[in-house]
């Protein structure tokens, strides 16, 4: 093993981490730009440009999402398991919109009638949006807690029901999330489409920023005000076996605001997602794209650590049974598993990289109309 | 509340959701190499014909492969969303291969198909086809993984049960990756996609030859796929799955279950090619029997019995009550008791705990079953044989059938016969179905047979799924039936369409439906609609 079980539980929690950065970087821009599409294209040629900036993209830029996913299961199954049932209808809800992706981009262009053409750019809309506004809203119900007990052989139940999910602050999670992807969709369109498209984007890409900003604020407003959250009073060793029910857990006021006095550097993160955010607005308006994808994608990593570090070290907590709750100590898989999920994440995550990049590399520059329409393989 | 009938639906759902992605990955298997191929001729002789082609299939390729992915999604989200007991119980081990399977070739393929379709005149032809290469890798590593995944699934290997963290936890990740079971499925199955992708080529190809359009286009497709089929319709057959029946007891009693081999009889087994299983009296009417077959497929050798069924209920009911003990011995363990001496005791019988946990769908308690219940629970350990009889033998029905036509078409078309054999021109045509059909009852072979258990002797099906309602299970099958038939329809629709339009669709000017006059004018719109 190369490294202690401890150690590499900690890098697990920064690795899951490490995989949704690089599936909201990535993902978010083609997700946004499918929420932009049916406002931003006036017209079929248009709107084939914006489907084209992403086209040689989106696949694999879904398979962030999908690692993200399978590295839940090896990594943290217990949270997998938990968290997957207990939102069954908030997943079948992300799982039916992403339907929409591979047929949406792939069939739209092949038949000519606008009305087909008309329903995959909506189905493209909903595959971008749905997603965007759960995965904030599951952030939210995370801070919330989750209605969820483990019995004595570790089965999880769900208490909650899908209704609960919708609080007043997951939803302000899920407008900065949506808010937050659709602005990372406009600003790659401005970088890589064609006028008109592009200037429409810039100002659209304003709008969202803005919104994304004060929802921002909005939810660290309520977060402030004495929102309870959860205070670990006694826990087995953080390299022991993994075993949830072995810690003994409270519901406190301004639970999700302790870390931020134990490890002061943590407030970084919340002061980072303000600072950049409002740097790519002025980029955004200089047109300075290139430049305002980057800080947006460093907003977003904050915004991402601000709800992670608010949590630590927990990763699914229960409000409602706080003892069940699952840490990244006692959710992990054994040190086996870890370690070998390690090697292989430090192999092929490089590798990744690399192609990724030269595939960005080959297809760079504007995508126009008369590219379009001299590949007969295009979308 | 975990009922018979959230078990069910579980079941039901998980069924339906394989096998509507296993209609579409085969495909998406074998046709990426037949790209690989077509476009590397075209790299080495520079003749625009295979340039034209590796297109052309390519663009069918892609409205396939759309749908793989998106029946693809369901199956990993389905894990967490219905199998959540599953999920905890063996994440550990079952997590990893699916990981990895991400990491290392669903990346690949996905990024690469992008420059596949979007790189032509970005790329040299050789960097393009090295992206083309980069993308069927891509593909065939990820059947890889997910067979090792499901392999293990089959026979667990290289896992042990801790009592401490109640799941199943890896002991040796090179045992999980070199499992016989799970390398004889790649195997089996990746070359099943290659004859699936081949009779795709062949039926289309032999349609045009039949219409008498595109002939250049149309022979030297259906050379390709001739002979890339028959060489993988021989390894189907030949690497066959049968040398993994002899490994694991699930193995066994699914090839019992297969033959409906009631009584173990003296070695050599006899093969059972036809008969009516009857799983109340547990013997097979009017069989017809090939001796000897069986213990040569099964055993490769002519003095070792196949295990009948009745002798294997008998030896699962003794692991039951072993399994009862185990099960005592675990309540202990996890309510505090760990003194060394209960901790060697469960070890001795832990092998038999799973064997137990079948006792659960009876009685919450497992250690106070009564004899009743574990001689259902025994019973229990044998799947329904005559689903398994008869998917097996259509299997192994279209397998063959699909030898004599790879092995005709590719005799007809070395030796230049092919256009004037218009009636096996249409019999290709129409065999179009037949790799499906077999992919999709070798599933049912291989998962249906490995009934109660989610995995082989550790964790029934029925503790696997999730505490949800059954009400829930009915919203979302009912919701997967009609998305994906709906889809499916379009997928369809669409590959009809593209398939007539032949290689036109690419708008090069050089194909049957932009030259030939009388035929323009009803192709235009059509064309005009390819414009994608």
């Amino acid at each position: 093993m190369i490294l202690d079980y401890e150690t590499l539980k900690l890098v697990w929690w920064v690795l899951v981490g490490v995989l949704l950065v690089g599936f909201m970087i990535t993902d978010g821009f083609d997700m946004g730009a499918g929420i932009l599409l049916p406002f931003l294209g006036k017209n079929d040629a248009e709107r084939r440009i914006i489907i084209n900036t992403v086209g040689p993209h989106w696949d694999g830029n879904q398979v962030w999402f999908i690692t993200a996913g399978g590295a839940l299961f090896a990594a943290w199954p217990a949270v997998y398991a938990v968290a997957f049932s207990s939102f069954y209808f908030a997943m079948m809800l992300v799982l039916f919109a992403l339907f929409f992706r591979p047929v949406g981009f792939d069939y739209r262009s092949k038949i000519a009638d606008p009305r087909w053409r008309s329903t995959w750019d909506w189905g493209l809309f909903i595959s971008g949006a749905v997603p965007a506004l759960v995965f904030g809203v599951a952030f939210g119900n995370l801070l919330l807690g989750v209605d969820f007990y483990l019995d004595d052989f570790l089965r999880p139940h769900y208490t909650g029901s899908f209704f609960d999910l919708f609080h007043p602050f997951a939803l302000i999670c899920g407008v900065v999330s949506l808010s937050m992807l659709a602005a990372h969709g406009a600003i790659w369109l401005q970088m890589r489409a064609d006028q008109p498209v592009a200037d429409r984007a810039g100002k659209a890409g304003l709008i969202m920023l803005v919104i994304m900003l004060i929802a921002f604020a909005a939810g660290g407003l309520v977060l402030l005000n004495g929102m309870p959250g959860l205070h670990i009073d006694m826990m087995p060793a953080k390299d022991a076996l993994p075993n949830p029910l072995n810690k003994q857990v409270s519901v406190v006021d301004n639970g999700w605001l302790a870390n931020y006095q134990t490890y002061s550097w943590m407030i970084a993160a919340p002061i980072t997602a303000f600072i950049t955010g409002l740097l790519t607005l002025l980029l955004v308006k200089a047109r300075r794209s290139g430049l305002a994808f980057a800080t947006h994608s460093i907003t977003m990593t904050a915004i991402i650590c601000t709800a992670a570090f608010s949590l630590f070290p927990f990763v699914l907590p229960s409000l409602s049974n706080p003892n069940s709750s699952l840490t990244l100590w006692d959710a992990a898989s054994s040190h086996l598993t870890l370690n070998v999920m390690f090697i292989a994440a430090m192999i092929f995550v490089p590798i990744i990289l690399l192609y990724t990049l030269w595939t960005y590399k080959v297809m760079w520059g504007r995508v126009t109309s008369k590219q379009i329409e001299g590949n007969p393989l295009a979308y | 509340m975990i009922t018979e009938e959230v078990v069910d639906l579980s079941r039901l759902q998980f069924a339906i959701t394989a096998l509507y992605h296993f209609i579409f990955v085969p495909l998406t298997l074998g046709l990426a190499f037949l790209l690989v191929i077509m476009e590397s001729v075209y790299v080495m002789t520079r003749k625009q014909v295979y340039k034209d082609m590796t297109q052309f299939w390519g663009k069918l390729f892609g409205i396939n492969f759309a749908l793989g992915v998106t029946t693809g999604l369901t199956m990993e989200f389905q894990f967490g969303t219905n199998w959540a007991y599953y999920s905890h119980y063996v994440g550990d081990v079952f997590g990893a291969p699916l990981a990895i399977e991400g990491l290392m070739a669903f990346f690949l393929e996905s990024t690469f198909i992008g420059l596949f379709f979007f790189g032509w005149d970005r790329l040299s032809p050789r960097r393009h086809l090295m992206v083309t290469f980069l993308m069927a890798l891509g593909s065939n590593l990820s059947a890889l993984w997910i067979l090792i995944a499901n392999g293990w699934m089959q026979n667990p290997v290289g896992a042990e049960f801790s009592y401490e963290t109640m799941r199943m936890e890896m002991t040796s990740f090179a045992e999980l990756v070199f499992n016989p079971v799970a390398q004889v499925k790649f195997v089996h199955t990746v070359a099943a996609g290659y004859v699936t992708g081949s009779m795709f080529v062949l039926s289309i190809s032999a349609y045009y030859l039949l219409k008498k359009r595109d002939l250049p286009f149309a022979r030297r497709s259906f050379a390709i796929a001739s002979a890339f089929g028959l060489a993988s319709i021989l390894s189907v057959i030949v690497l066959g799955d049968e040398s993994g029946y002899e490994l694991g007891d699930v193995q066994k009693t699914k090839l019992a279950a297969i033959e409906a081999e009631w009584h173990t009889h003296p070695a050599p087994a006899s093969f059972t090619l036809f008969g009516i299983p009857n799983q109340e009296t547990q013997t097979t009417d009017y069989a017809i029997k090939i001796p000897y077959a069986l213990g040569i497929i099964a055993t490769r050798s002519l003095d070792q019995e196949v295990t009948g069924i009745k002798d294997l209920i008998e030896q699962h009911e003794v692991r039951i009550r072993n399994g009862m003990i185990a099960y005592g011995l675990l309540t202990k363990l996890r309510g505090g008791q760990t003194d060394d001496a209960t901790i060697a005791a469960f070890e001795e019988v832990k092998k038999d705990l799973g064997y137990g946990l079948l006792l659960k769908r009876y009685t919450e308690n497992v250690v106070d079953a009564t004899e009743e219940q574990i001689k259902a629970a025994a019973h229990d350990t044998i799947p329904n044989v005559a689903p398994l009889f008869w998917s097996f033998r259509v299997m192994v029905a279209c397998g063959f059938a699909m030898l004599l036509i790879f092995a005709l078409a590719f005799y007809f078309n070395a030796t230049r016969r092919l256009e004037s054999k218009r009636r096996f021109l249409r019999i290709v045509t129409l065999a179009l179905p037949l790799p499906w059909i077999a992919a999709e009852t070798g599933w049912v072979v291989a998962e249906y047979g490995r009934q109660p258990w989610s995995i082989g002797e550790i964790l029934p099906v029925h503790l696997s799924t999730s505490s949800i309602e059954a009400s829930s299970l009915y919203t979302s099958i009912g919701a997967i039936v009609a998305f994906y038939t709906l889809l499916l329809v379009i997928e369809v629709f669409l590959m009809v369409k593209y398939a007539r339009l032949g290689p036109s669709a690419l708008h090069t000017g050089r194909y049957h439906f932009e030259q030939n006059g009388e035929h323009s004018n009803q192709a235009k719109p059509e064309i005009a609609g390819g414009a994608a």
